[in-house]
Protein backbone atom coordinates (compact mmCIF):
# COMPACT_ATOMS: atom_id res chain seq x y z
CA UNK A 1 0.00 0.00 0.00
CA UNK A 2 1.56 3.69 -1.25
CA UNK A 3 1.67 5.42 1.90
CA UNK A 4 0.96 8.29 0.43
CA UNK A 5 -2.70 7.47 -0.54
CA UNK A 6 -3.84 6.99 3.19
CA UNK A 7 -5.19 9.88 5.19
CA UNK A 8 -2.16 10.72 7.90
CA UNK A 9 -4.03 10.42 10.85
CA UNK A 10 -5.83 7.00 9.82
CA UNK A 11 -2.17 5.75 8.98
CA UNK A 12 0.33 3.79 11.11
CA UNK A 13 1.13 6.29 14.55
CA UNK A 14 4.79 6.19 13.31
CA UNK A 15 4.28 7.63 10.45
CA UNK A 16 1.38 10.64 11.90
CA UNK A 17 4.14 12.92 13.22
CA UNK A 18 6.22 13.38 9.50
CA UNK A 19 2.94 13.84 7.84
CA UNK A 20 2.08 16.74 9.58
CA UNK A 21 2.94 20.17 7.15
CA UNK A 22 2.45 23.23 8.82
CA UNK A 23 1.55 22.73 12.51
CA UNK A 24 3.34 20.71 15.33
CA UNK A 25 2.74 17.04 15.94
CA UNK A 26 -0.44 16.94 17.19
CA UNK A 27 -1.14 14.03 19.95
CA UNK A 28 -4.59 14.82 19.70
CA UNK A 29 -5.52 13.58 16.26
CA UNK A 30 -8.48 11.87 16.11
CA UNK A 31 -8.73 8.06 16.29
CA UNK A 32 -10.93 7.67 12.73
CA UNK A 33 -11.33 4.26 11.17
CA UNK A 34 -12.31 3.50 7.79
CA UNK A 35 -15.72 2.25 9.43
CA UNK A 36 -16.50 6.11 10.69
CA UNK A 37 -16.79 6.70 6.93
CA UNK A 38 -18.67 4.30 5.79
CA UNK A 39 -21.05 4.67 8.71
CA UNK A 40 -21.63 8.13 8.00
CA UNK A 41 -21.85 7.17 4.32
CA UNK A 42 -24.14 5.23 4.64
CA UNK A 43 -26.51 7.25 6.90
CA UNK A 44 -26.11 10.08 4.63
CA UNK A 45 -27.61 8.23 1.88
CA UNK A 46 -30.13 6.09 3.53
CA UNK A 47 -31.34 9.12 5.19
CA UNK A 48 -31.19 11.54 1.66
CA UNK A 49 -33.64 8.47 0.43
CA UNK A 50 -35.47 8.75 3.24
CA UNK A 51 -36.05 12.54 1.82
CA UNK A 52 -37.04 11.93 -1.02
CA UNK A 53 -39.91 8.81 -0.27
CA UNK A 54 -41.56 10.04 2.29
CA UNK A 55 -45.50 11.09 2.11
CA UNK A 56 -45.11 13.28 5.12
CA UNK A 57 -43.32 16.32 4.73
CA UNK A 58 -42.07 16.41 8.10
CA UNK A 59 -40.24 13.06 8.07
CA UNK A 60 -38.31 14.50 5.15
CA UNK A 61 -37.54 17.30 7.14
CA UNK A 62 -35.78 15.07 10.11
CA UNK A 63 -34.35 12.67 7.43
CA UNK A 64 -32.30 15.57 5.59
CA UNK A 65 -31.18 16.82 9.21
CA UNK A 66 -29.77 13.01 9.92
CA UNK A 67 -28.38 13.50 6.44
CA UNK A 68 -27.18 17.07 7.21
CA UNK A 69 -25.64 16.07 10.60
CA UNK A 70 -23.92 12.60 8.52
CA UNK A 71 -22.18 15.07 5.95
CA UNK A 72 -21.24 16.91 8.98
CA UNK A 73 -19.38 14.11 10.32
CA UNK A 74 -17.72 13.57 6.97
CA UNK A 75 -16.30 16.87 6.91
CA UNK A 76 -14.96 16.40 10.36
CA UNK A 77 -12.99 13.24 8.51
CA UNK A 78 -11.88 15.69 6.49
CA UNK A 79 -10.29 18.15 8.91
CA UNK A 80 -12.43 20.58 7.97
CA UNK A 81 -13.78 21.22 11.60
CA UNK A 82 -15.44 25.45 10.64
CA UNK A 83 -17.17 23.62 7.83
CA UNK A 84 -18.88 21.43 10.41
CA UNK A 85 -19.81 23.84 12.59
CA UNK A 86 -21.13 26.05 9.92
CA UNK A 87 -23.07 22.89 8.72
CA UNK A 88 -24.58 22.26 12.26
CA UNK A 89 -25.06 25.78 12.89
CA UNK A 90 -26.55 27.50 9.86
CA UNK A 91 -28.06 24.08 7.91
CA UNK A 92 -29.53 21.80 10.88
CA UNK A 93 -30.12 24.58 13.13
CA UNK A 94 -31.29 27.46 10.87
CA UNK A 95 -32.24 26.60 7.47
CA UNK A 96 -34.45 23.33 8.69
CA UNK A 97 -36.29 24.91 11.09
CA UNK A 98 -37.29 27.33 8.43
CA UNK A 99 -38.38 24.42 6.20
CA UNK A 100 -39.98 22.86 9.19
CA UNK A 101 -42.22 26.05 10.25
CA UNK A 102 -42.95 26.52 6.30
CA UNK A 103 -44.53 22.83 6.51
CA UNK A 104 -46.42 23.49 9.64
CA UNK A 105 -47.87 26.92 7.88
CA UNK A 106 -49.20 25.21 4.92
CA UNK A 107 -52.01 22.29 5.08
CA UNK A 108 -49.66 19.23 5.12
CA UNK A 109 -52.40 17.12 6.09
CA UNK A 110 -54.14 17.19 2.83
CA UNK A 111 -51.13 17.28 0.53
CA UNK A 112 -49.64 13.77 2.16
CA UNK A 113 -53.27 11.73 1.08
CA UNK A 114 -52.49 12.97 -2.41
CA UNK A 115 -50.31 11.72 -5.31
CA UNK A 116 -46.53 11.97 -4.29
CA UNK A 117 -44.95 12.11 -7.70
CA UNK A 118 -45.42 13.40 -10.50
CA UNK A 119 -47.32 11.85 -14.09
CA UNK A 120 -43.44 11.94 -15.80
CA UNK A 121 -41.73 10.23 -12.93
CA UNK A 122 -40.12 7.36 -14.73
CA UNK A 123 -38.19 9.68 -17.12
CA UNK A 124 -36.89 11.37 -13.78
CA UNK A 125 -35.35 8.49 -12.78
CA UNK A 126 -34.28 7.18 -16.25
CA UNK A 127 -32.66 10.94 -16.58
CA UNK A 128 -31.35 10.44 -13.23
CA UNK A 129 -30.15 6.90 -13.74
CA UNK A 130 -28.25 8.56 -16.92
CA UNK A 131 -26.51 10.85 -14.88
CA UNK A 132 -25.46 8.18 -12.00
CA UNK A 133 -23.90 6.65 -14.85
CA UNK A 134 -21.97 9.65 -15.60
CA UNK A 135 -20.72 10.40 -12.73
CA UNK A 136 -19.55 6.63 -12.19
CA UNK A 137 -18.12 6.73 -15.52
CA UNK A 138 -16.49 9.92 -14.82
CA UNK A 139 -15.31 8.83 -12.10
CA UNK A 140 -13.71 5.48 -12.95
CA UNK A 141 -11.78 7.18 -15.45
CA UNK A 142 -9.95 9.67 -13.66
CA UNK A 143 -9.35 7.67 -10.96
CA UNK A 144 -5.73 8.52 -11.56
CA UNK A 145 -6.00 11.64 -11.38
CA UNK A 146 -7.57 11.40 -7.71
CA UNK A 147 -4.94 9.25 -5.97
CA UNK A 148 -2.04 10.07 -5.45
CA UNK A 149 -2.05 12.92 -3.27
CA UNK A 150 -3.89 13.86 0.49
CA UNK A 151 -2.02 16.35 1.95
CA UNK A 152 -2.84 17.21 5.70
CA UNK A 153 -4.29 21.02 6.67
CA UNK A 154 -3.45 22.23 9.86
CA UNK A 155 -6.82 21.89 11.16
CA UNK A 156 -5.65 23.23 14.46
CA UNK A 157 -5.54 26.72 12.68
CA UNK A 158 -8.31 25.93 10.05
CA UNK A 159 -10.71 28.77 11.93
CA UNK A 160 -8.05 31.42 11.89
CA UNK A 161 -7.04 30.66 8.37
CA UNK A 162 -10.30 30.48 6.74
CA UNK A 163 -10.95 33.95 8.67
CA UNK A 164 -7.63 35.20 7.24
CA UNK A 165 -9.46 34.43 3.52
CA UNK A 166 -12.55 36.31 4.24
CA UNK A 167 -11.76 39.36 6.77
CA UNK A 168 -7.98 39.43 5.76
CA UNK A 169 -5.21 39.60 8.07
CA UNK A 170 -4.56 42.93 10.38
CA UNK A 171 -4.38 46.01 7.77
CA UNK A 172 -5.09 44.07 4.63
CA UNK A 173 -7.60 42.56 2.29
CA UNK A 174 -8.24 38.90 2.17
CA UNK A 175 -8.73 36.97 -0.82
CA UNK A 176 -12.17 36.80 -0.36
CA UNK A 177 -13.13 39.59 1.41
CA UNK A 178 -15.04 41.17 -1.30
CA UNK A 179 -17.06 38.37 -2.35
CA UNK A 180 -17.98 38.06 1.47
CA UNK A 181 -19.43 41.77 1.10
CA UNK A 182 -21.39 40.82 -1.75
CA UNK A 183 -22.89 37.67 -0.21
CA UNK A 184 -23.86 40.08 2.92
CA UNK A 185 -25.74 42.01 0.00
CA UNK A 186 -27.04 38.97 -1.31
CA UNK A 187 -28.35 38.01 2.44
CA UNK A 188 -29.90 41.37 2.19
CA UNK A 189 -32.22 41.06 -0.91
CA UNK A 190 -33.38 37.60 0.33
CA UNK A 191 -34.32 39.17 3.19
CA UNK A 192 -36.11 41.88 1.37
CA UNK A 193 -37.54 39.35 -1.11
CA UNK A 194 -38.48 36.77 1.65
CA UNK A 195 -40.55 39.53 3.32
CA UNK A 196 -42.50 41.30 0.98
CA UNK A 197 -43.86 38.06 -0.73
CA UNK A 198 -44.78 36.72 2.40
CA UNK A 199 -46.92 40.06 3.18
CA UNK A 200 -50.31 40.33 2.41
CA UNK A 201 -50.07 43.61 1.91
CA UNK A 202 -47.06 45.83 0.84
CA UNK B 1 -8.85 -1.97 4.89
CA UNK B 2 -9.29 0.14 1.96
CA UNK B 3 -7.78 3.51 2.92
CA UNK B 4 -10.08 6.22 2.63
CA UNK B 5 -9.06 8.99 -0.84
CA UNK B 6 -10.34 11.21 -2.26
CA UNK B 7 -12.50 9.37 -4.39
CA UNK B 8 -14.76 7.64 -1.85
CA UNK B 9 -16.07 11.22 -0.84
CA UNK B 10 -16.82 11.53 -4.77
CA UNK B 11 -18.62 8.69 -5.03
CA UNK B 12 -20.81 10.02 -1.78
CA UNK B 13 -21.59 12.96 -3.27
CA UNK B 14 -22.28 12.00 -6.42
CA UNK B 15 -24.60 9.70 -4.64
CA UNK B 16 -26.37 12.68 -2.79
CA UNK B 17 -26.37 14.47 -5.77
CA UNK B 18 -28.45 11.88 -7.67
CA UNK B 19 -30.62 11.46 -4.99
CA UNK B 20 -31.72 15.01 -4.94
CA UNK B 21 -31.71 15.31 -8.60
CA UNK B 22 -34.57 12.12 -8.56
CA UNK B 23 -36.29 14.11 -5.56
CA UNK B 24 -36.28 17.27 -7.92
CA UNK B 25 -37.02 15.56 -10.94
CA UNK B 26 -40.20 13.24 -9.64
CA UNK B 27 -42.07 15.27 -6.67
CA UNK B 28 -45.42 16.96 -6.28
CA UNK B 29 -44.78 19.04 -3.13
CA UNK B 30 -42.56 22.27 -3.76
CA UNK B 31 -40.81 21.55 0.11
CA UNK B 32 -39.81 18.39 -0.77
CA UNK B 33 -38.34 19.57 -4.21
CA UNK B 34 -36.90 22.64 -2.36
CA UNK B 35 -35.52 19.72 0.15
CA UNK B 36 -33.75 18.30 -2.40
CA UNK B 37 -32.05 20.97 -4.10
CA UNK B 38 -30.49 21.30 -0.32
CA UNK B 39 -29.21 18.08 -0.86
CA UNK B 40 -27.75 18.85 -4.22
CA UNK B 41 -25.63 21.40 -2.28
CA UNK B 42 -24.67 19.55 0.27
CA UNK B 43 -23.27 17.27 -2.27
CA UNK B 44 -21.57 19.68 -3.98
CA UNK B 45 -20.16 21.11 -0.49
CA UNK B 46 -18.80 17.72 0.15
CA UNK B 47 -17.22 17.45 -3.34
CA UNK B 48 -14.82 21.06 -2.38
CA UNK B 49 -14.15 20.25 1.02
CA UNK B 50 -12.55 17.19 -0.35
CA UNK B 51 -10.98 18.40 -2.97
CA UNK B 52 -9.91 21.01 -0.52
CA UNK B 53 -8.20 18.41 1.47
CA UNK B 54 -6.85 16.67 -1.60
CA UNK B 55 -4.90 20.21 -2.64
CA UNK B 56 -4.54 21.10 1.02
CA UNK B 57 -5.31 24.72 0.54
CA UNK B 58 -8.37 26.23 2.15
CA UNK B 59 -10.45 27.45 -1.42
CA UNK B 60 -12.64 24.77 -1.21
CA UNK B 61 -14.14 25.34 2.47
CA UNK B 62 -14.18 29.05 2.21
CA UNK B 63 -16.48 28.63 -1.43
CA UNK B 64 -18.48 25.84 0.83
CA UNK B 65 -19.53 28.35 3.50
CA UNK B 66 -19.99 30.99 0.19
CA UNK B 67 -22.41 28.09 -0.90
CA UNK B 68 -23.93 27.42 2.71
CA UNK B 69 -24.99 31.31 2.54
CA UNK B 70 -26.69 30.78 -1.14
CA UNK B 71 -28.41 28.37 0.45
CA UNK B 72 -29.74 30.21 2.95
CA UNK B 73 -30.81 32.17 0.79
CA UNK B 74 -32.30 30.36 -1.65
CA UNK B 75 -34.27 28.79 0.80
CA UNK B 76 -35.57 31.92 2.62
CA UNK B 77 -36.69 33.34 -1.02
CA UNK B 78 -37.98 29.53 -2.38
CA UNK B 79 -40.07 29.35 0.68
CA UNK B 80 -41.44 32.87 0.98
CA UNK B 81 -42.35 32.22 -2.72
CA UNK B 82 -44.39 29.00 -1.31
CA UNK B 83 -46.12 30.97 1.23
CA UNK B 84 -47.15 33.45 -1.24
CA UNK B 85 -48.37 30.76 -3.71
CA UNK B 86 -50.45 28.69 -1.42
CA UNK B 87 -52.29 31.99 -0.05
CA UNK B 88 -53.39 32.10 -3.74
CA UNK B 89 -53.94 28.59 -4.60
CA UNK B 90 -54.21 26.42 -1.45
CA UNK B 91 -52.01 24.06 -3.16
CA UNK B 92 -48.31 23.28 -3.22
CA UNK B 93 -47.88 20.90 -5.39
CA UNK B 94 -45.93 22.20 -8.86
CA UNK B 95 -48.01 20.54 -11.28
CA UNK B 96 -50.60 22.76 -10.70
CA UNK B 97 -48.52 25.53 -11.02
CA UNK B 98 -49.38 25.96 -14.66
CA UNK B 99 -51.02 29.37 -14.88
CA UNK B 100 -48.15 30.50 -17.50
CA UNK B 101 -48.30 26.64 -19.44
CA UNK B 102 -51.18 27.15 -22.38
Amino acid sequence: MNPALVIPALAHPSRMAAAFIDSAPNPAAPIATPWFFYGLAAAAVISGLLVITRRNAVHSALSLIVTLLSVAGLYLMLYAPFVAGVQIIVYAGGIMVLFLFVIMLVNIERVSKERQFNRIWPVGLLASCALLALFMSAIQKGKSLFLDRMVQLPEGTNTQQIAAALYGETGKMGQYTFAFEIASLLLLVAILGAVIMTKKKI
Amino acid sequence: MVPITTLHYLVVAAALFVLGVVGVLTRRNVVIILMSIELILNAVNLNLVAFSRMWGNLHGQVFSIFIVVDAAAEAAVGLGILIAFFRNKETINVDEIDLLKW
